[in-house]
């Protein structure tokens, strides 16, 4: 039953309105223009008056348009044929390939039951010492990369794709720039992860608001290989071109702004996609890690000022290093009791140094007198800095809590370390001691 | 009576509009027909013949024209025995009972009985016929886990006397069986079973009096119980930037606090956080009653990613509850994580009612709301002379981190303690990062106040030595002033500083703070002989080390007194004198 209507009521923004009869909220259309066919949905009814919001924009739209409901939300193909597939922003083939249409699923389907949930066991060794010391990623977290435009935040996520052991990579492009598109290709590609790898893609070129289907197919798709029992990674990048994209329709739709005009929802709707990672209990899991680029370097900013408070932590990359501070996972202490015991010790006091490192160097900076005690704490800082944080260096867990202990008998006596006794004679080089 | 019915004649977002026919009724609860499927919605403003309702569901899939029924009912809770140990929605859905009808997902419009009406409960009666009764009055009880459920005459009842005639013997009972017959002062007869429905907004206040909430309520957390206490009855509140510590705070609070029934509401944050919850608790010991923790808890989970509406709802599904539990003489806490999810739930509403905004565009009365929540905390005596409580503790969520915001600043001007958490202690994994100088409580708490006061001081003169240094440079510090700033130092690490993963030192028992700080105590007041700061600074790094060693070693062990007295002789190695002002404060002066 598709209804067809040739008289569109206004437009507004990417927003245009009907007359229509019987359509349903979160129903979809088809809104055909001179310029081609674009997918829109049901945002809003009001008597007979139907609000739609319009994927690939409504520049040129014109009254007289068709607008064709399908009476139906929203939906994907989730079969195995899409695996090393390129899709645009609503899911259209992007590489020339067929068009899917086989085991149709809604997307933006229903939160998982917590009762269903399990609580995630599993590492995600990736190598990288600030990652796996001081903040371990687990299979099942959401959690953003938080960095200023120009960071290597694309380099970082592929990195870890590569290097995680999962079934299945998703990588949902928002507003991704081509070359950066290109880049995510060719990486997967020569890791030799394409064939286990989905591509939905919209890029900075393409209309905004087709930006906004992106993670809730990749979810969707992501969630359903999940229930089949496999992992999934999710990469989203960039979150916040998601949330621009969110913002503006808010506008449009004289939403009242809360926070530098975006939408008061939008906790809850990054809330809605971030939450889609799971850890299903006799089943797969999804895992989510997203770029959220932060407008003028501010934390503050409410996009990631609200991802923080959703994601299970986040990877401050500052000057091309993860920041041990403002950096986080909050599922760390899942996995990291289970590793080795001077794991969580080590990775607490060395923060805490870092933190009165960064006090001295403060001092230094004003030109005061170094102590000796400032002295020491100088040279731990410089040897953490270039030894551990650097993001070239590749290393296992272990090999890098070795280097930890290597890194504090340098430059530290025992007991400025602030660790316990017991701790530090046993993982003490005995040639320092 | 007719039930009214309505049709839907718009949708945006959460909120429907609906064209009523008859009579319908403020916060009344109606059910939008979507094809097969109910969904509950709430009334939220009615005009005329034109009502808004805010569905606790997600409304993709309603048309105009869909069919809504009222239910006459307000929104409410079942009130009986069987909620311990429960995991709920906001809307008191059992979940796991949800997950075993429907699988992975929360299917939309499946609504569950909140209580197992077939499981069968002991019944002993506490009246007889002819005894006089009154609202809230027990009149028989069940044994629920390790507590004596108080069956009452409901609250719901109107307030005045009612005449027994007639009540069940002693036995087993399900809990819509009829276990006593009232008669009104008109003669009219009311039969009363184990359960009854109570409307969530509706404060209980079956009670004598409300008493000043003097008694402390110890959490194991050395900074809250020492620094600022929180009170049985009391109310508190946590501010702090994501990722500062608010949630694990609460974690370990409803494990470890000493009260009878935790109740915890997640209030739209993350699903994975309440899993920790409901998967460990059943297999944690409650040291208290050598039962498992679940026994004494009950969750409530509206997590971000499910219906805003239910959202608002929960929390005060949580403080019924509390409230119920409150009149069998208990002591409950009631942990809501967190308050501003809530306050965005209702900032939601506000805008798609489209009320004029007040700051960051919360509604007007987000104030009075949320004071009129805390209110229903509280300390109680009962009829029978019985006190109960009821503590709220909320962590709030302040956008940027920014304490200046509409939620921190309402939530400040009603709760008794401010446990604020600094980002800054936090990034440096200063642990629980409880700001020592900017936060407060109006409680007090069973450490000698004398004692506290003198720390505090040393801690803020630790600060200014702290700030002078960052201008004058250690060079320009006396090791006079240098000492204070080590003091000060010591004791954030070793007392304020708290390590949730260690098995010894997540907790602190009340008598084991009260000694510890009596040691540190002693070592602030203290005058010492240190030539400069350089053996000053390795001085104070040795004691440290002592007192870290010492929080970890268990009470009963041969290390704990070891240590203890390694500690008092390397303090008094370069003790000169005790500060003259709290000499008196020392227990055991030897000769000094
Ligand atoms: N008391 C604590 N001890 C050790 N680690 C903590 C403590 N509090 C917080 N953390 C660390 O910080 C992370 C974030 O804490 P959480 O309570 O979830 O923050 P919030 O709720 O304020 O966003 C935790 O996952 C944990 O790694
Ligand atoms: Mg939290």
């Amino acid at each position: 039953m598709q209804k067809v209507y040739t008289r569109i009521e206004a437009i507004a923004g990417n927003v245009i309105t009907v007359k229509a009869e019987g359509i349903k909220n979160g129903d979809l259309a088809e809104v055909t223009s001179a310029h081609g066919t674009s997918l829109a949905n049901v945002i809003r009814l009001k008597g007979d008056l139907v609000s739609l919001q319009v994927f690939a924009g409504a520049r040129g739209v014109s009254t007289g348009d068709e607008v064709r409901f399908l009476g139906k939300p929203m939906q994907v193909s989730c079969s195995d044929d899409l695996l090393g597939r390129i899709f645009d922003g609503s899911g259209r083939p992007r590489d020339n390939g067929p068009e899917l249409k086989d085991q149709m699923i809604d997307i933006g389907g229903p939160s998982v039951n917590p009762a269903k949930r399990i609580i995630p066991k599993h590492m995600i060794r990736t190598g990288i010492p600030m990652i796996d010391v001081f903040n371990s990623l687990v299979e099942s977290q959401k959690l953003p990369i938080f960095s200023i435009s120009g960071e290597p935040y694309n380099e970082l996520l592929s990195r870890i794709a590569l290097q995680a052991e999962v079934d299945l990579i998703i990588l949902g492009g928002i507003g991704l720039k081509y070359d950066d598109y290109l880049f995510f290709r060719d990486t997967l590609e020569s890791g030799g992860a394409m064939s286990r790898t989905i591509f939905f893609v919209h890029t900075a070129a393409d209309p905004t608001v087709e930006g906004l289907l992106v993670p809730d197919i990749s979810l969707a798709v992501a969630e359903q290989f999940a229930l089949r029992g496999k992992k999934v990674l999710v990469l989203l990048t960039d979150m916040t071109n998601f949330a621009d994209a969110m913002k503006e329709i808010a506008i449009t739709m004289e939403q009242v702004p809360s926070n530098r005009g975006y939408p008061g929802d939008l906790y809850s709707q990054l809330a809605s996609r971030y939450e889609k990672a799971v850890d299903f209990d006799t089943a797969g899991s999804v895992t989510i890690l997203a770029a959220t680029t932060m407008p003028g370097d501010d934390v503050t900013h409410p996009v990631p000022d609200n991802t923080g408070y959703i994601t299970e932590g986040q990877y401050y990359l500052k000057n091309g290093r993860i920041e041990p501070f403002g950096s986080l996972s909050r599922l760390k202490q899942q996995v990291n009791s289970s590793t080795r015991d001077d794991h969580r010790p080590l990775m607490d006091g060395m923060i805490k140094l870092y933190a009165s490192y960064q006090e001295s160097l403060e001092k230094k900076s004003m030109g005061f007198r170094m102590s000796s005690w400032d002295k020491k704490l100088l040279a731990y800082g410089e040897m953490f800095e270039s030894r551990m944080m650097d993001l070239s260096v590749n290393i296992p867990l272990e090999e890098a809590l070795d280097l930890g202990w290597e890194i504090l008998s340098s430059s530290l006596d025992q007991d400025e370390t602030g660790l316990r006794t017991e701790l530090v004679r046993k993982y003490w080089p005995k040639n320092r001691e | 009576m007719d039930r009214t019915s309505g049709k839907v004649i718009g949708v945006t977002g959460n909120m429907v509009t609906v064209e009523v026919s008859g009579r319908i009724s403020m916060n009344e609860v109606g059910f939008i027909r979507m094809g097969e499927k109910k969904l509950k919605a709430e009334v939220i403003r009615i005009n005329g013949s034109i009502a808004e309702l805010q569905v606790f569901e997600m409304t993709q899939g309603i048309s105009v024209g869909d069919e809504v029924e009222f239910s006459q009912e307000q929104l409410s809770v079942t009130l009986g025995p069987g909620l311990l140990g429960q995991i709920y929605d906001g809307l008191q859905n059992p979940l796991p009972a949800l997950a075993e009808q429907c699988g992975f997902f929360l299917e939309r419009g499946v609504y569950l009985d909140a209580l197992d009406g077939e499981r069968q409960w002991e019944f002993t009666p506490k009246v007889s016929k002819g005894d006089t009764v009154r609202p809230a009055d027990t009149i028989g009880i069940v044994p629920e886990g390790i507590f004596e459920h108080r069956i009452m005459v409901p609250f719901t009842l109107q307030r005045g006397s009612y005449q027994v005639t007639s009540v069940a013997e002693a036995g087993n009972y399900r809990i819509h069986d009829t276990i006593a017959e009232v008669e009104d002062a008109k003669g009219r007869t009311h039969e009363l079973t184990m359960v009854f429905d109570w409307p969530v907004k509706r404060a209980i206040t079956h009670y004598q009096e409300r008493l000043r909430p003097d008694q402390p309520l110890v959490t194991q957390v050395r900074i809250t119980d020492t620094f600022f206490p929180i009170a049985l009855g009391g109310t508190y509140c946590i501010p702090g930037p994501f990722g500062a510590g608010k949630t694990v705070l609460q974690q370990i609070t409803s494990r470890h606090a000493d009260v009878d029934i935790v109740i915890i509401a997640a209030c739209g944050e993350r699903a994975g956080e309440v899993v920790e919850t409901l998967k460990e608790f059943p297999e944690l010991t409650d040291p208290r009653t050598g039962k498992s923790l679940m026994e004494r808890t009950i969750i409530i989970c509206n997590t971000s990613s499910m219906p805003v509406s239910a959202r608002e709802a929960s929390v005060y599904t949580a403080v019924s509850l509390a409230e119920y539990y409150r009149q069998m003489g208990l002591h409950v806490l009631l942990l809501a994580d967190s308050t501003s999810r809530w306050a965005q739930s209702m900032r939601e509403m506000s805008g798609r009612l489209e009320e004029i905004p007040g700051e960051e565009a919360f509604p007007a009365y987000l104030e009075s709301v949320i004071a009129s929540f805390y209110e229903r905390a509280g300390i109680v005596r009962l009829s029978d002379g019985e006190t109960g409580s009821v503590t709220i503790g909320g962590t709030v969520s302040p956008a940027g981190g920014n304490f200046e915001e509409p939620v921190t600043q309402a939530t400040l001007k009603v709760v008794g303690a401010f446990h604020g958490l600094s980002r800054e202690r936090s990034d440096a994994r200063k642990y629980p990062a409880i700001h020592p100088l900017e936060s407060w409580s109006k409680y007090s708490g069973r450490i000698s106040k004398e004692q506290v006061e003198y720390v505090r001081s040393i801690l803020y003169r630790g600060d200014e030595v702290s700030q002078m240094m960052k201008v004058v440079g250690e060079e320009g510090t006396s090791t006079e002033d240098y000492i204070i700033y080590l003091k000060s130092d010591l004791v954030d690490s070793v007392y304020i500083q708290q390590n949730s993963f260690d098995p010894v030192d997540a907790a602190v028992p009340i008598e084991r703070q009260k000694h510890t700080f009596d040691l540190l105590f002693r070592v602030t007041a203290g005058a010492y002989e240190l030539e400069n700061k350089e053996d000053a600074r390795h001085y104070f790094n040795q004691i440290r080390q002592l007192f870290l060693d010492w929080n970890g070693a268990e009470s009963d062990a041969d290390s704990f007194a070891e240590i203890e007295s390694r500690i008092s002789e390397k303090y008094r190695e370069k003790l000169v004198s005790y500060d003259t002002r709290v000499k008196s404060l020392i227990s055991d002066e030897e000769g000094r």
